[in-house]
């Protein structure tokens, strides 16, 4: 750890799997780094950013100083607020000047999810292509959004910058990028200075998991391709058992150690700091101290917590037998990267089909590998995944072939180099997302959707679309036409909430749950998964765990969810089909 | 030369390739502009959600804006006065607006193109 901080460059950027502990691990380090006298400007582009209650100090959209830590300074950027703004900075010099109509076309062109991510994206290098900004700061962490969200804010500017230089014509849909030529010199500074190493270190964290360490190399090897080779791993809450005898402990102890056994061989080969499972987590500045800190006691006095009481909660039989009983439909896992969505969407689409019935499991998730897991185990269970490759692929084939029949030769060119735009591979996956939700009319179709920031881009994207549609008269597929309804329907689009008992993934559930309620979407259960209450341990180190879950079951139960669902720990990782098959039959480890 | 100004509703771009659908027309029209800037016609375009300034101070727009609506959009000028609104001219129409001379309009017609286009260098339509 002290070579993590000794050697801390002026950049250092957080990447890693939801729910492996990023952000309390770019807290800690900021923290960390303040203490030792430097001073820190802490910033997370997480559109479901969490700061605030980690270091619990309320910020904004420029830096604040966070309380009870000297010389740390916190800020969010928020993508819907720096788009907001971005719309504003545009749209008011003409309000009173050009009619309202004609402001409010504008506002609305801007609303698209594009902006969205170009606005946040723009904040970003505005900050590390930028000196003013940073100049009063010695070290500036950023706690970037789940590697696939950071991965393409980091392929934009590359993508944009060969689209630039190739596009002949000029008349460049670069949508609201229009403005981006002007920016180049600033984006191509902050590529500069995330591809020098004795600037920037980039920090993956990761815990002792197959699918988390997995997820780390494949992030350690894009980014060393997109050229940020300076790197550090941290192998976060690594648990040794206290109670031997408890096999909830052991089968945790040992799935640990050998995730670790057989770690990839591009994170074997990083500097590598350890840090055990802490039961209570990192809520707070003083808590975030004990992160780095050999000599805390990982877990405070197990007195007071011998028997563990949870609130009555239904299982996951339970809902599988609810969502059986409508016959057809879709099922949508939403929530924070890292709760199991994609373990859920599978498990409950494997149940379904054993139960007879025809099932569609799909994906958008881009870190997803189910369809590999499962097999062709069931001839009525048919598995694929949204990917985003291959359907602007089909999307440009699709459009020259309808639309560019219709052109001379000409036009045709002119087509297929617009078509290159990036917001062609928006398109394509929220169309092939329009198709999947259209299945459900005469079967099961079970979605995993990627994490919270991405989901709301997507249903954003839906709304604009919808009133897109309603004005346009041309012909678009009936399948875009009828998505908004579709997904307000409650009988036809069930949505699944999924969380883990733990603080701030409940508290994310909660505002992705307000968030959907106001597209007008109402979640028809929470599950709350992999919890170590349901597991019951004997382990004091667990049952400090499992004592801290109940407040947040009870929280669930009582106060944000119409119905809920829990499924204990079972060993974490569910990829195969039989390890699903675990979540509808549980067995008790030996 | 003729100089032709064209002003676009609110479009994420210029040829709506990126919106829910892609309009033929639109593509169609891109694609004209482009032959009428190879036959030395000055064009210039502006789309309201990216360059509202060029609609604020043009006194001509603006009115058509203020009088009849984001309807009257687009607005075709040639040299700075109305020549089109609500539609967009095909190739035809804007060979009369821009007053270019027939035999490069009739190129790339029912003529034989590997006759008539004379390779990378030309400027005839089909370079």
């Amino acid at each position: 750890m002290k070579a993590l901080l000794d050697a801390a460059p002026r950049f250092l950027f957080f990447t890693g799997k939801g729910g492996v502990g990023k952000t309390s691990m770019a807290c800690a380090t900021a923290v960390a780094l303040a203490d030792a006298g430097r001073r820190v400007l802490l910033i997370s582009t997480d559109p479901a950013s969490n700061l605030d209650e980690v270091l619990e100090t309320p910020l904004g959209q420029s830096p604040k100083p966070v309380i009870g830590v000297a010389g740390l300074d916190a800020m969010n950027i928020d993508p819907e607020e720096a788009a907001r703004a971005y719309r504003e900075r545009i749209v008011a010099p003409y309000r009173g000047i050009l009619p309202d109509a004609a402001v409010m076309s504008i506002e609305e062109q801007l609303s698209g999810a594009c902006t969205v991510e170009i606005a946040s994206f723009n904040e970003f290098t505005r900050i590390i292509g930028h000196d003013e900004p940073i100049a009063a700061y010695d070290n500036v962490i950023l706690d970037t959004a789940p590697t696939g969200h950071t991965l393409r804010l980091l392929s934009l500017p590359a993508a944009w910058n060969d689209f630039i230089a190739s596009n002949k014509t000029g008349s460049s849909c670069l949508g609201p990028l229009a403005g981006l030529k002007d920016q180049r010199l600033i984006y191509e500074k902050a590529v500069g200075t995330l591809n020098n190493p004795s600037l920037t270190l980039l920090v993956l964290v990761t815990r002792a998991e197959t699918s988390a360490l997995k997820e780390a190399a494949r992030a350690s090897a894009e980014l060393a391709g997109l050229g940020i080779r300076n790197q550090h791993l941290i192998v976060n809450g690594v648990f040794k058992a206290v109670d031997p005898d408890d096999a909830v402990a052991a089968a945790f102890e040992q799935r640990g150690r050998s995730a670790l056994d057989r770690i990839p061989e591009i994170l074997a080969a990083l500097p590598r700091t350890t840090l055990p499972f802490h039961p209570n987590g990192f809520l707070g500045t003083q808590a975030l101290r004990r992160v780095f800190d050999i000599r805390a006691e990982p877990y405070p006095d197990q007195e007071g917590c011998a028997t563990v009481s949870l609130p009555f909660i239904e299982d996951f039989n339970a809902l599988a037998d609810r969502l059986a009983a409508t016959g057809c439909g879709v099922i949508m896992t939403m929530g924070k990267g890292g709760v199991g969505k994609t373990t859920l969407a599978a498990a409950i689409a494997v149940e379904l089909a054993r139960r007879g019935f025809s099932t569609h499991l799909s994906t958008t998730d881009p870190a997803a590998h189910v369809s590999a897991a499962i097999g062709e185990s069931f001839p009525n269970l048919h598995v694929s995944r949204i990917d985003p490759a291959a359907e602007t692929r089909a999307h440009i084939e699709r459009v020259m072939a309808t639309t560019g029949s219709q052109l001379d030769e000409e036009g045709r060119t002119l087509l297929a180099e617009e078509l290159r735009s990036p917001c062609t591979e928006e398109v394509a996956v929220f169309q092939a997302f329009a198709r999947m939700v259209a299945e459900g009319e005469d079967r099961f179709v079970v979605l995993d959707t990627a994490p919270t920031g991405h989901t709301l881009l997507l249903l954003d994207a839906t709304e604009a679309y919808h009133r897109e549609v309603l004005r346009s008269s041309s012909a678009l597929p009936e399948a875009v036409r009828e998505l908004l309804p579709r997904l307000r329907d409650h009988q036809y689009t069930k949505v699944l909430l999924v969380t883990l008992p733990e603080a701030t993934p409940v508290h994310e559930a909660a505002q992705l749950q307000d968030d959907l309620r106001r597209a007008g979407i109402e979640p028809y259960a929470w599950v709350i998964n992999q919890s170590f209450a349901a597991a019951a341990p004997s382990d004091p180190m667990l049952k400090v765990r499992a004592d801290l879950e109940v407040r947040y079951i009870a929280e669930v139960t009582r106060e944000l969810a119409e119905y809920a669902v829990i499924v204990p720990w079972m060993g974490g990782e569910h990829s195969g089909q039989a390890e699903l098959q675990r979540f509808v039959h549980p067995q008790p480890f030996k | 030369m003729k100089k032709i100004e064209i002003y676009d509703p609110s479009m994420c771009c210029s040829t709506g390739a990126c919106g829910a659908d892609v309009d033929p027309k639109l593509i169609q029209f891109a694609s004209d502009l482009a032959w009428l800037k190879q036959q030395g016609v000055s064009v210039e375009r502006f789309n309201l959600a990216q360059q509202p300034a060029a609609f604020a101070t043009n006194p001509v727009v603006s009115e058509a804006l203020k009088t009849q609506g984001n309807e009257s959009l687009p607005l075709v000028l040639v040299d700075g006065a109305i020549a089109t609104r609500s539609i967009y001219p095909n190739r035809e129409q804007l060979v009369v607006l821009a007053g270019v001379t027939e035999d490069s309009a009739e190129c790339c017609g029912e003529a034989d193109k590997a006759d008539c286009c004379g390779g990378e260098e030309s400027s005839c339509c089909c370079g």
